[in-house]
Protein backbone atom coordinates (compact mmCIF):
# COMPACT_ATOMS: atom_id res chain seq x y z
CA UNK A 1 0.00 0.00 0.00
CA UNK A 2 1.19 3.42 -0.39
CA UNK A 3 3.27 4.72 2.06
CA UNK A 4 2.24 8.32 1.07
CA UNK A 5 -1.44 8.23 0.62
CA UNK A 6 -2.49 12.29 0.79
CA UNK A 7 0.73 13.10 -1.03
CA UNK A 8 1.62 10.05 -3.33
CA UNK A 9 -0.98 11.20 -6.34
CA UNK A 10 0.65 14.77 -6.42
CA UNK A 11 2.03 15.04 -9.80
CA UNK A 12 5.76 16.14 -9.84
CA UNK A 13 5.30 19.47 -11.35
CA UNK A 14 2.60 19.85 -8.60
CA UNK A 15 0.33 20.80 -11.61
CA UNK A 16 -3.24 20.03 -10.01
CA UNK A 17 -5.36 17.39 -12.05
CA UNK A 18 -7.71 17.81 -14.04
CA UNK A 19 -10.85 16.04 -13.33
CA UNK A 20 -10.06 13.22 -15.57
CA UNK A 21 -6.94 12.68 -14.12
CA UNK A 22 -8.12 12.37 -11.28
CA UNK A 23 -10.55 10.08 -11.91
CA UNK A 24 -8.13 8.06 -13.72
CA UNK A 25 -6.36 7.89 -10.44
CA UNK A 26 -9.06 6.49 -8.54
CA UNK A 27 -10.01 9.95 -7.32
CA UNK A 28 -13.92 10.13 -6.16
CA UNK A 29 -14.53 6.21 -5.55
CA UNK A 30 -14.35 7.10 -1.78
CA UNK A 31 -16.73 10.36 -2.30
CA UNK A 32 -19.42 7.56 -3.90
CA UNK A 33 -18.72 5.03 -1.61
CA UNK A 34 -19.11 7.62 1.02
CA UNK A 35 -22.88 8.84 -0.03
CA UNK A 36 -23.56 5.12 -0.30
CA UNK A 37 -23.32 5.10 3.83
CA UNK A 38 -25.14 6.01 6.70
CA UNK A 39 -23.40 9.36 7.83
CA UNK A 40 -22.81 7.61 11.61
CA UNK A 41 -21.19 4.83 10.00
CA UNK A 42 -18.25 7.33 8.40
CA UNK A 43 -18.11 8.92 12.06
CA UNK A 44 -17.49 5.72 13.43
CA UNK A 45 -14.79 5.15 10.96
CA UNK A 46 -12.75 8.28 11.10
CA UNK A 47 -12.85 7.56 15.26
CA UNK A 48 -12.16 4.11 14.92
CA UNK A 49 -9.20 5.63 12.72
CA UNK A 50 -7.90 8.15 15.28
CA UNK A 51 -7.58 10.96 12.95
CA UNK A 52 -6.89 14.27 14.76
CA UNK A 53 -7.40 18.09 13.26
CA UNK A 54 -4.43 19.15 11.54
CA UNK A 55 -4.97 22.61 11.70
CA UNK A 56 -2.90 22.61 15.25
CA UNK A 57 -5.24 21.84 18.26
CA UNK A 58 -5.27 18.27 17.04
CA UNK A 59 -8.44 17.66 18.43
CA UNK A 60 -10.18 14.34 17.30
CA UNK A 61 -12.10 14.76 13.78
CA UNK A 62 -15.19 12.09 14.77
CA UNK A 63 -15.45 13.97 18.43
CA UNK A 64 -15.81 17.61 16.80
CA UNK A 65 -18.10 16.08 14.37
CA UNK A 66 -19.81 14.69 16.98
CA UNK A 67 -20.96 18.12 18.33
CA UNK A 68 -23.38 18.85 15.15
CA UNK A 69 -26.80 18.45 15.38
CA UNK A 70 -28.82 15.89 13.46
CA UNK A 71 -30.99 16.63 10.68
CA UNK A 72 -34.10 18.84 12.28
CA UNK A 73 -32.41 18.90 15.69
CA UNK A 74 -31.31 22.59 14.99
CA UNK A 75 -33.90 25.33 15.46
CA UNK A 76 -34.76 27.52 12.83
CA UNK A 77 -34.29 27.31 9.19
CA UNK A 78 -31.24 26.85 7.30
CA UNK A 79 -28.44 25.07 5.96
CA UNK A 80 -25.54 24.01 8.12
CA UNK A 81 -21.83 24.66 6.75
CA UNK A 82 -18.32 22.87 6.45
CA UNK A 83 -15.77 25.52 6.22
CA UNK A 84 -12.45 24.34 5.07
CA UNK A 85 -10.04 26.11 6.57
CA UNK A 86 -7.46 27.15 3.81
CA UNK A 87 -5.88 29.97 6.15
CA UNK A 88 -2.45 28.93 6.66
CA UNK A 89 -0.46 31.67 7.67
CA UNK A 90 1.15 30.08 10.72
CA UNK A 91 4.81 31.18 10.75
CA UNK A 92 6.53 28.03 9.54
CA UNK A 93 3.81 26.54 8.42
CA UNK A 94 4.27 25.73 4.32
CA UNK A 95 1.72 22.46 3.99
CA UNK A 96 -1.93 23.33 2.81
CA UNK A 97 -0.63 25.08 0.03
CA UNK A 98 0.33 22.13 -1.34
CA UNK A 99 -3.48 20.16 -1.03
CA UNK A 100 -4.46 23.65 -2.12
CA UNK A 101 -2.40 24.20 -5.42
CA UNK A 102 -1.78 20.59 -6.60
CA UNK A 103 -3.97 18.53 -5.05
CA UNK A 104 -7.18 20.47 -4.97
CA UNK A 105 -9.99 17.48 -6.30
CA UNK A 106 -8.67 15.05 -2.99
CA UNK A 107 -9.95 18.26 -0.97
CA UNK A 108 -13.13 18.39 -2.30
CA UNK A 109 -13.52 14.98 -2.44
CA UNK A 110 -12.92 15.01 1.29
CA UNK A 111 -15.46 18.05 1.63
CA UNK A 112 -18.05 15.71 -0.08
CA UNK A 113 -17.19 12.94 2.24
CA UNK A 114 -17.03 15.00 5.95
CA UNK A 115 -20.41 16.41 4.67
CA UNK A 116 -22.31 13.86 4.16
CA UNK A 117 -21.35 12.76 7.44
CA UNK A 118 -22.58 15.92 9.67
CA UNK A 119 -25.92 15.88 7.00
CA UNK A 120 -24.51 19.38 5.89
CA UNK A 121 -25.21 20.77 2.15
CA UNK A 122 -22.81 23.40 1.69
CA UNK A 123 -19.09 24.06 2.08
CA UNK A 124 -16.77 27.05 2.12
CA UNK A 125 -13.16 26.62 1.03
CA UNK A 126 -11.59 29.71 2.99
CA UNK A 127 -8.20 30.22 1.32
CA UNK A 128 -5.46 33.34 2.00
CA UNK A 129 -5.16 36.06 -0.51
CA UNK A 130 -1.54 35.13 -1.07
CA UNK A 131 -2.11 31.51 -2.49
CA UNK A 132 -3.76 32.56 -5.49
CA UNK A 133 -2.91 29.67 -7.34
CA UNK A 134 -4.50 27.95 -4.58
CA UNK A 135 -7.69 29.91 -4.86
CA UNK A 136 -7.90 29.24 -8.49
CA UNK A 137 -7.54 25.72 -8.30
CA UNK A 138 -9.78 25.31 -5.89
CA UNK A 139 -12.20 27.15 -7.92
CA UNK A 140 -11.29 25.03 -10.91
CA UNK A 141 -11.69 21.56 -9.31
CA UNK A 142 -14.96 22.75 -7.22
CA UNK A 143 -16.18 23.79 -10.98
CA UNK A 144 -15.13 20.98 -12.99
CA UNK A 145 -16.73 18.58 -10.18
CA UNK A 146 -19.74 20.17 -10.24
CA UNK A 147 -19.89 20.11 -13.63
CA UNK A 148 -19.50 16.18 -13.49
CA UNK A 149 -22.39 15.39 -11.04
CA UNK A 150 -20.10 15.45 -8.39
CA UNK A 151 -21.59 18.19 -6.31
CA UNK A 152 -25.28 17.14 -6.44
CA UNK A 153 -25.79 16.83 -2.71
CA UNK A 154 -23.38 19.60 -1.58
CA UNK A 155 -22.99 23.64 -2.31
CA UNK A 156 -19.30 24.28 -2.77
CA UNK A 157 -17.55 27.43 -3.33
CA UNK A 158 -14.19 29.22 -2.42
CA UNK A 159 -13.78 32.49 -0.67
CA UNK A 160 -10.92 34.20 -0.90
CA UNK A 161 -9.41 35.77 1.94
CA UNK A 162 -7.65 39.65 2.19
CA UNK A 163 -5.00 38.81 4.80
CA UNK A 164 -5.03 38.77 8.93
CA UNK A 165 -3.64 35.74 10.12
CA UNK A 166 -6.56 35.43 13.11
CA UNK A 167 -8.50 34.98 10.74
CA UNK A 168 -7.24 31.21 10.30
CA UNK A 169 -9.07 31.18 14.16
CA UNK A 170 -12.31 28.95 13.74
CA UNK A 171 -14.35 31.42 15.43
CA UNK A 172 -12.78 34.57 13.90
CA UNK A 173 -13.37 33.04 10.48
CA UNK A 174 -16.76 32.95 10.90
CA UNK A 175 -17.08 36.28 11.47
CA UNK A 176 -14.75 37.53 7.93
CA UNK A 177 -17.02 35.08 6.48
CA UNK A 178 -20.15 37.26 7.52
CA UNK A 179 -18.72 40.18 6.09
CA UNK A 180 -17.51 41.65 9.86
CA UNK A 181 -13.95 42.27 10.92
CA UNK A 182 -12.33 38.80 12.22
CA UNK A 183 -12.60 39.06 15.98
CA UNK A 184 -13.16 35.88 17.73
CA UNK A 185 -16.32 35.17 19.33
CA UNK A 186 -16.70 34.14 22.71
CA UNK A 187 -17.73 30.08 23.33
CA UNK A 188 -19.84 29.00 24.26
CA UNK A 189 -21.99 29.07 21.69
CA UNK A 190 -19.93 26.89 20.09
CA UNK A 191 -19.73 26.85 15.98
CA UNK A 192 -21.25 23.31 16.06
CA UNK A 193 -24.30 25.24 17.70
CA UNK A 194 -24.74 28.65 15.92
CA UNK A 195 -21.66 28.98 13.66
CA UNK A 196 -22.19 31.02 10.52
CA UNK A 197 -25.28 33.18 10.14
CA UNK A 198 -26.48 31.50 13.45
CA UNK A 199 -26.23 27.83 11.66
CA UNK A 200 -24.44 24.78 12.52
CA UNK A 201 -21.07 24.92 11.62
CA UNK A 202 -17.75 22.39 11.22
CA UNK A 203 -14.43 24.22 10.37
CA UNK A 204 -11.79 21.68 9.57
CA UNK A 205 -8.30 22.30 8.01
CA UNK A 206 -7.49 21.34 4.66
CA UNK A 207 -5.00 18.38 5.77
CA UNK A 208 -7.90 17.10 7.91
CA UNK A 209 -10.16 16.83 4.88
CA UNK A 210 -7.10 15.50 2.90
CA UNK A 211 -7.50 12.78 5.26
CA UNK A 212 -10.91 11.35 4.26
CA UNK A 213 -10.98 9.87 1.38
CA UNK A 214 -8.30 7.93 2.10
CA UNK A 215 -10.13 6.76 5.66
CA UNK A 216 -12.97 5.86 3.56
CA UNK A 217 -11.72 4.00 0.69
CA UNK A 218 -8.98 1.64 3.25
CA UNK A 219 -10.62 1.49 6.38
CA UNK A 220 -9.92 2.47 10.03
CA UNK A 221 -6.99 0.21 10.38
CA UNK A 222 -5.05 0.77 7.59
CA UNK A 223 -5.46 4.51 8.22
CA UNK A 224 -4.40 3.34 12.47
CA UNK A 225 -1.61 1.23 10.28
CA UNK A 226 -0.31 3.85 8.43
CA UNK A 227 1.18 6.15 11.81
CA UNK A 228 3.96 4.52 14.37
CA UNK A 229 1.68 6.08 17.55
CA UNK A 230 -1.81 5.66 19.09
CA UNK A 231 -2.58 8.89 16.58
CA UNK A 232 -3.37 7.43 13.19
CA UNK A 233 -2.22 8.25 9.51
CA UNK A 234 0.59 10.28 8.42
CA UNK A 235 1.26 14.03 8.50
CA UNK A 236 2.13 16.10 6.00
CA UNK A 237 5.35 17.82 8.01
CA UNK A 238 7.71 20.44 6.66
CA UNK A 239 10.81 21.27 7.71
CA UNK A 240 12.50 24.70 7.21
CA UNK A 241 15.11 27.23 8.88
CA UNK A 242 18.72 26.27 9.29
CA UNK A 243 18.15 22.57 6.98
CA UNK A 244 20.17 22.10 3.67
CA UNK A 245 17.14 21.21 1.92
CA UNK A 246 13.86 22.99 3.43
CA UNK A 247 11.20 20.55 2.07
CA UNK A 248 7.54 19.07 2.83
CA UNK A 249 7.72 15.28 3.93
CA UNK A 250 4.89 12.83 4.44
CA UNK A 251 5.97 10.54 6.82
CA UNK A 252 4.00 8.24 9.53
CA UNK A 253 2.64 10.22 12.70
CA UNK A 254 5.56 9.79 15.35
CA UNK A 255 8.28 10.24 12.35
CA UNK A 256 11.33 11.87 14.56
CA UNK A 257 12.77 15.15 14.35
CA UNK A 258 16.15 13.45 13.70
CA UNK A 259 14.40 11.23 10.82
CA UNK A 260 12.78 14.87 9.43
CA UNK A 261 16.15 16.56 9.43
CA UNK A 262 17.96 13.70 8.46
CA UNK A 263 16.03 13.46 5.33
CA UNK A 264 16.42 17.31 4.64
CA UNK A 265 20.12 16.81 4.53
CA UNK A 266 20.82 17.75 7.88
CA UNK A 267 21.37 21.14 10.03
CA UNK A 268 23.31 23.81 8.48
CA UNK A 269 25.39 26.39 9.81
CA UNK A 270 28.08 24.83 12.18
CA UNK A 271 26.43 21.74 11.49
CA UNK A 272 25.48 21.35 14.97
CA UNK A 273 21.38 21.28 16.68
CA UNK A 274 20.79 23.73 19.34
CA UNK A 275 17.07 23.80 18.75
CA UNK A 276 13.57 23.18 17.13
CA UNK A 277 9.80 24.40 17.48
CA UNK A 278 8.06 21.15 16.14
CA UNK A 279 4.90 22.89 15.31
CA UNK A 280 5.22 25.88 13.81
CA UNK A 281 6.00 29.64 15.37
CA UNK A 282 3.66 28.98 18.19
CA UNK A 283 4.92 26.26 19.29
CA UNK A 284 7.41 25.79 22.49
CA UNK A 285 11.22 25.12 21.74
CA UNK A 286 12.65 21.41 22.09
CA UNK A 287 16.57 20.50 22.10
CA UNK A 288 18.90 17.99 20.83
CA UNK A 289 17.45 15.96 23.72
CA UNK A 290 14.28 15.69 21.76
CA UNK A 291 15.59 14.37 18.38
CA UNK A 292 13.95 11.43 19.08
CA UNK A 293 10.51 12.02 20.02
CA UNK A 294 8.09 10.45 18.31
CA UNK A 295 6.42 13.50 16.57
CA UNK A 296 2.66 13.59 17.42
CA UNK A 297 0.51 15.26 19.55
CA UNK A 298 0.40 13.78 22.52
CA UNK A 299 4.06 12.88 22.90
CA UNK A 300 5.10 17.08 21.59
CA UNK A 301 2.61 18.01 24.44
CA UNK A 302 4.24 15.46 26.86
CA UNK A 303 7.52 16.82 25.99
CA UNK A 304 6.23 20.42 27.07
CA UNK A 305 5.46 21.76 23.50
CA UNK A 306 3.01 21.81 21.14
CA UNK A 307 2.94 19.38 17.72
CA UNK A 308 0.30 22.11 15.97
CA UNK A 309 0.66 22.29 12.52
CA UNK A 310 3.97 19.92 12.17
CA UNK A 311 6.41 22.06 10.62
CA UNK A 312 9.22 22.37 12.18
CA UNK A 313 11.63 25.03 12.48
CA UNK A 314 15.11 24.16 12.97
CA UNK A 315 17.98 26.28 14.57
CA UNK A 316 21.74 25.78 14.91
CA UNK A 317 24.21 26.66 17.17
CA UNK A 318 24.68 29.76 15.25
CA UNK A 319 21.32 30.78 14.86
CA UNK A 320 20.08 33.12 17.69
CA UNK A 321 16.50 31.59 19.41
CA UNK A 322 16.25 35.75 20.55
CA UNK A 323 16.20 36.85 17.34
CA UNK A 324 13.61 33.90 16.04
CA UNK A 325 11.28 34.89 19.14
CA UNK A 326 11.47 38.52 18.10
CA UNK A 327 10.59 37.86 14.69
CA UNK A 328 7.68 35.69 16.14
CA UNK A 329 6.44 38.13 19.01
CA UNK A 330 6.57 41.00 16.10
CA UNK A 331 4.31 38.87 14.20
CA UNK A 332 1.71 38.07 16.88
CA UNK A 333 1.42 41.75 18.07
CA UNK A 334 1.12 43.01 14.17
CA UNK A 335 -1.76 40.20 14.04
CA UNK A 336 -3.51 40.69 17.14
CA UNK A 337 -7.19 41.25 16.48
CA UNK A 338 -6.96 44.51 19.13
CA UNK A 339 -10.35 43.27 20.95
CA UNK A 340 -8.39 41.41 23.77
CA UNK A 341 -6.70 43.73 26.05
CA UNK A 342 -3.76 42.23 27.34
CA UNK A 343 -3.00 40.87 23.69
CA UNK A 344 -3.88 44.28 21.90
CA UNK A 345 -1.51 45.61 24.59
CA UNK A 346 0.73 42.98 26.16
CA UNK A 347 2.35 41.51 22.80
CA UNK A 348 3.51 44.63 21.36
CA UNK A 349 5.51 45.79 24.07
CA UNK A 350 7.15 41.90 24.94
CA UNK A 351 7.90 42.40 21.16
CA UNK A 352 9.85 45.94 21.86
CA UNK A 353 11.70 44.44 24.74
CA UNK A 354 12.77 41.64 22.29
CA UNK A 355 13.71 44.41 19.62
CA UNK A 356 15.64 46.09 22.32
CA UNK A 357 17.50 43.20 23.46
CA UNK A 358 18.50 42.23 19.84
CA UNK A 359 20.20 45.78 19.72
CA UNK A 360 21.76 45.67 22.89
CA UNK A 361 19.30 48.57 24.97
CA UNK A 362 17.74 46.91 27.26
CA UNK A 363 17.59 46.56 30.86
CA UNK A 364 17.83 43.49 33.26
CA UNK A 365 14.24 44.57 34.73
CA UNK A 366 13.22 43.87 31.07
CA UNK A 367 13.66 39.95 31.21
CA UNK A 368 11.33 39.91 34.64
CA UNK A 369 8.79 41.94 32.15
CA UNK A 370 9.01 39.07 30.02
CA UNK A 371 9.11 36.33 32.46
CA UNK A 372 5.78 37.83 34.12
CA UNK A 373 4.44 37.91 30.64
CA UNK A 374 5.32 34.76 30.16
CA UNK A 375 3.84 33.33 33.13
CA UNK A 376 0.53 35.66 32.96
CA UNK A 377 -0.70 35.38 29.40
CA UNK A 378 -0.16 32.03 28.60
CA UNK A 379 -2.73 30.09 30.38
CA UNK A 380 -6.12 29.88 28.05
CA UNK A 381 -8.87 31.84 29.61
CA UNK A 382 -6.94 35.44 29.58
CA UNK A 383 -8.59 36.18 26.35
CA UNK A 384 -11.19 35.12 23.50
CA UNK A 385 -8.77 32.87 21.66
CA UNK A 386 -5.72 31.33 22.10
CA UNK A 387 -3.69 33.85 19.65
CA UNK A 388 -1.80 35.23 22.73
CA UNK A 389 -1.11 31.94 24.63
CA UNK A 390 1.05 30.59 21.58
CA UNK A 391 2.50 33.52 21.14
CA UNK A 392 4.26 33.04 24.80
CA UNK A 393 5.05 29.77 23.96
CA UNK A 394 8.09 30.52 22.14
CA UNK A 395 8.92 33.34 24.81
CA UNK A 396 8.57 31.08 27.80
CA UNK A 397 10.22 27.88 26.38
CA UNK A 398 13.20 30.13 25.37
CA UNK A 399 13.72 32.28 28.19
CA UNK A 400 13.75 28.59 30.29
CA UNK A 401 15.92 27.37 28.11
CA UNK A 402 18.45 29.74 26.88
CA UNK A 403 18.53 31.64 29.89
CA UNK A 404 22.35 32.36 29.50
CA UNK A 405 22.19 33.95 26.18
CA UNK A 406 19.40 36.69 27.46
CA UNK A 407 22.06 37.49 29.99
CA UNK A 408 24.36 37.70 26.91
CA UNK A 409 21.87 40.17 25.04
CA UNK A 410 21.47 42.33 27.97
CA UNK A 411 25.36 43.15 28.04
CA UNK A 412 25.98 43.11 24.08
CA UNK A 413 23.13 42.85 21.94
CA UNK A 414 22.70 39.99 19.69
CA UNK A 415 26.21 38.89 18.61
CA UNK A 416 25.16 36.27 16.95
CA UNK A 417 22.90 37.12 14.11
CA UNK A 418 21.95 35.09 11.82
CA UNK A 419 25.51 34.04 10.72
CA UNK A 420 25.45 31.05 8.30
CA UNK B 1 -15.51 57.83 -13.64
CA UNK B 2 -17.90 55.25 -11.90
CA UNK B 3 -17.37 52.01 -11.45
CA UNK B 4 -17.18 49.94 -14.53
CA UNK B 5 -20.16 47.45 -15.37
CA UNK B 6 -17.66 44.53 -15.12
CA UNK B 7 -16.97 45.00 -11.71
CA UNK B 8 -20.83 46.20 -10.73
CA UNK B 9 -22.03 43.09 -12.11
CA UNK B 10 -19.05 40.83 -10.95
CA UNK B 11 -20.32 42.49 -6.99
CA UNK B 12 -23.43 41.73 -7.57
CA UNK B 13 -22.57 38.33 -8.58
CA UNK B 14 -20.91 38.35 -5.44
CA UNK B 15 -23.79 39.35 -3.31
CA UNK B 16 -25.73 35.86 -4.72
CA UNK B 17 -22.75 33.63 -4.36
CA UNK B 18 -21.28 35.17 -0.52
CA UNK B 19 -24.98 35.38 1.20
CA UNK B 20 -26.10 38.48 0.44
CA UNK B 21 -24.16 42.14 0.81
CA UNK B 22 -22.84 41.76 3.94
CA UNK B 23 -21.22 38.44 3.08
CA UNK B 24 -20.33 39.95 0.06
CA UNK B 25 -18.01 42.83 1.04
CA UNK B 26 -14.92 41.68 1.31
CA UNK B 27 -15.45 40.14 -2.07
CA UNK B 28 -16.45 43.71 -3.43
CA UNK B 29 -13.24 45.22 -2.12
CA UNK B 30 -11.12 42.51 -3.51
CA UNK B 31 -12.39 42.78 -7.06
CA UNK B 32 -12.27 46.78 -7.26
CA UNK B 33 -8.54 46.46 -6.06
CA UNK B 34 -7.97 43.43 -8.57
CA UNK B 35 -8.59 45.69 -11.33
CA UNK B 36 -7.61 49.24 -10.04
CA UNK B 37 -4.72 48.28 -7.55
CA UNK B 38 -6.54 49.93 -4.49
CA UNK B 39 -9.70 51.20 -3.26
CA UNK B 40 -10.79 54.90 -3.16
CA UNK B 41 -13.05 56.62 -1.14
CA UNK B 42 -14.84 57.02 -4.25
CA UNK B 43 -15.06 53.26 -4.57
CA UNK B 44 -15.35 52.70 -1.13
CA UNK B 45 -18.39 54.58 -1.60
CA UNK B 46 -19.64 53.25 -4.66
CA UNK B 47 -19.60 49.90 -3.23
CA UNK B 48 -21.25 50.87 -0.24
CA UNK B 49 -24.05 52.49 -2.58
CA UNK B 50 -24.03 48.90 -4.56
CA UNK B 51 -24.54 46.91 -1.36
CA UNK B 52 -27.07 48.60 0.31
CA UNK B 53 -24.21 50.03 3.00
CA UNK B 54 -23.15 53.26 4.55
CA UNK B 55 -19.26 54.01 3.32
CA UNK B 56 -18.40 53.72 7.19
CA UNK B 57 -19.74 50.12 7.33
CA UNK B 58 -17.90 49.37 4.30
CA UNK B 59 -14.82 51.21 5.36
CA UNK B 60 -14.74 49.17 8.74
CA UNK B 61 -13.97 46.31 6.69
CA UNK B 62 -11.62 47.64 4.49
CA UNK B 63 -9.26 49.27 7.26
CA UNK B 64 -9.26 45.68 9.12
CA UNK B 65 -8.14 43.16 6.52
CA UNK B 66 -4.46 43.74 5.81
CA UNK B 67 -4.32 43.31 2.11
CA UNK B 68 -7.14 45.59 1.17
CA UNK B 69 -5.28 48.78 0.22
CA UNK B 70 -6.91 52.02 0.98
CA UNK B 71 -4.19 53.75 -0.44
CA UNK B 72 -2.44 54.24 -4.14
CA UNK B 73 0.12 51.52 -4.18
CA UNK B 74 2.50 51.11 -6.92
CA UNK B 75 2.85 49.76 -10.10
CA UNK B 76 4.99 47.49 -8.54
CA UNK B 77 4.07 45.76 -5.58
CA UNK B 78 6.61 43.42 -3.59
CA UNK B 79 5.82 42.14 0.14
CA UNK B 80 8.62 40.67 1.77
CA UNK B 81 8.24 38.16 4.49
CA UNK B 82 8.96 38.90 8.18
CA UNK B 83 8.43 35.22 8.97
CA UNK B 84 10.90 33.31 11.07
CA UNK B 85 11.84 30.51 8.57
CA UNK B 86 12.80 33.64 6.31
CA UNK B 87 14.77 35.56 9.01
CA UNK B 88 16.86 32.46 9.60
CA UNK B 89 18.19 32.34 5.81
CA UNK B 90 18.96 35.89 5.50
CA UNK B 91 15.54 37.82 5.09
CA UNK B 92 17.06 40.93 7.51
CA UNK B 93 19.83 40.99 4.44
CA UNK B 94 17.77 40.83 1.61
CA UNK B 95 15.26 43.55 3.15
CA UNK B 96 18.03 45.67 4.12
CA UNK B 97 19.51 45.68 0.03
CA UNK B 98 15.79 46.01 -1.00
CA UNK B 99 15.39 48.85 1.48
CA UNK B 100 18.48 50.57 -0.17
CA UNK B 101 17.74 50.31 -3.70
CA UNK B 102 14.02 51.65 -3.00
CA UNK B 103 15.25 53.90 -0.71
CA UNK B 104 12.06 53.60 1.41
CA UNK B 105 10.52 51.44 3.99
CA UNK B 106 7.68 48.57 4.61
CA UNK B 107 4.45 50.52 3.75
CA UNK B 108 6.02 52.93 1.54
CA UNK B 109 6.05 53.84 -2.31
CA UNK B 110 8.48 55.51 -4.12
CA UNK B 111 8.58 59.09 -4.64
CA UNK B 112 8.00 58.18 -8.42
CA UNK B 113 4.74 56.20 -7.39
CA UNK B 114 6.51 53.58 -9.10
CA UNK B 115 6.77 50.46 -6.09
CA UNK B 116 5.17 49.75 -3.13
CA UNK B 117 7.11 48.20 -0.50
CA UNK B 118 5.34 46.16 2.22
CA UNK B 119 6.30 43.14 4.74
CA UNK B 120 3.76 40.43 4.89
CA UNK B 121 2.80 37.22 7.33
CA UNK B 122 4.86 34.05 6.74
CA UNK B 123 3.95 33.63 3.08
CA UNK B 124 4.09 29.64 3.15
CA UNK B 125 6.89 29.18 1.35
CA UNK B 126 9.27 28.38 4.11
CA UNK B 127 11.29 25.59 1.44
CA UNK B 128 11.64 28.31 -0.51
CA UNK B 129 13.20 31.18 2.22
CA UNK B 130 13.61 33.57 1.79
CA UNK B 131 10.89 34.00 -0.07
CA UNK B 132 8.43 37.49 -0.90
CA UNK B 133 5.75 37.66 -3.16
CA UNK B 134 5.13 39.86 -6.09
CA UNK B 135 2.73 42.06 -8.21
CA UNK B 136 -1.08 41.96 -8.82
CA UNK B 137 -0.96 37.83 -8.93
CA UNK B 138 1.31 37.52 -5.85
CA UNK B 139 3.22 35.42 -7.66
CA UNK B 140 6.14 33.77 -5.41
CA UNK B 141 9.63 34.66 -5.43
CA UNK B 142 12.53 32.58 -3.53
CA UNK B 143 14.98 32.08 -2.07
CA UNK B 144 16.41 35.08 -2.11
CA UNK B 145 19.50 36.11 -2.00
CA UNK B 146 20.97 40.17 -0.61
CA UNK B 147 23.10 39.77 -3.95
CA UNK B 148 20.82 39.19 -6.41
CA UNK B 149 17.55 40.91 -5.66
CA UNK B 150 16.85 41.60 -9.21
CA UNK B 151 14.46 38.29 -9.33
CA UNK B 152 12.27 40.38 -7.13
CA UNK B 153 11.52 43.58 -9.59
CA UNK B 154 11.63 41.58 -13.13
CA UNK B 155 8.21 40.52 -12.70
CA UNK B 156 6.88 42.09 -9.87
CA UNK B 157 3.58 43.83 -11.85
Amino acid sequence: MNAVPLTGRARPDRRPHSLAEWQALGGYAASTAALAMRPGEIIDMVAAGGLNGRGGAGFPAAQKWRFMPGPGASPGDGPSYLIVNGDEMEPGAFKDRLFLETLPHLVVEGAIIAAHAMHITQAIVLVRDAYRQGIAAMECAIAEAGAAGLLDTLGMRVHASAGRYIVGEETALIEALEGKRAVPRKRPPFPAQSGLWGRPTTVNNVETIANLPGIVAHGSDWFRGLSRTAEGGTKLFGVSGRVHRPQLIEAPMGTTARELIGRCGGVTGNGVLRAFQPGGGASGFLGPEHLDLPLDFAHVAAAGSMFGTGTLIVLDETACPIGVVARHLRFYARESCGWCTPCREGLPWAARILDALEAGTARASDIDVLRTTAAEAAPRGRSFCDLMGGAMQPLASALARFGDLFDDHLAHGCTIGVRH
Amino acid sequence: MSLPETLASGIRHAVASHGGPRGAILEALRLVQHAEGWVSDGRLAEIAALLGMTTAEVDNIASFYSHIFRRPVGRQLVMLCDGASCYLNGADAVRDAVMARLGIGFGEITPDGETTLLNVCCVGACNAAPAAIVGRDRRLVGPLTAADIGTLFADAR
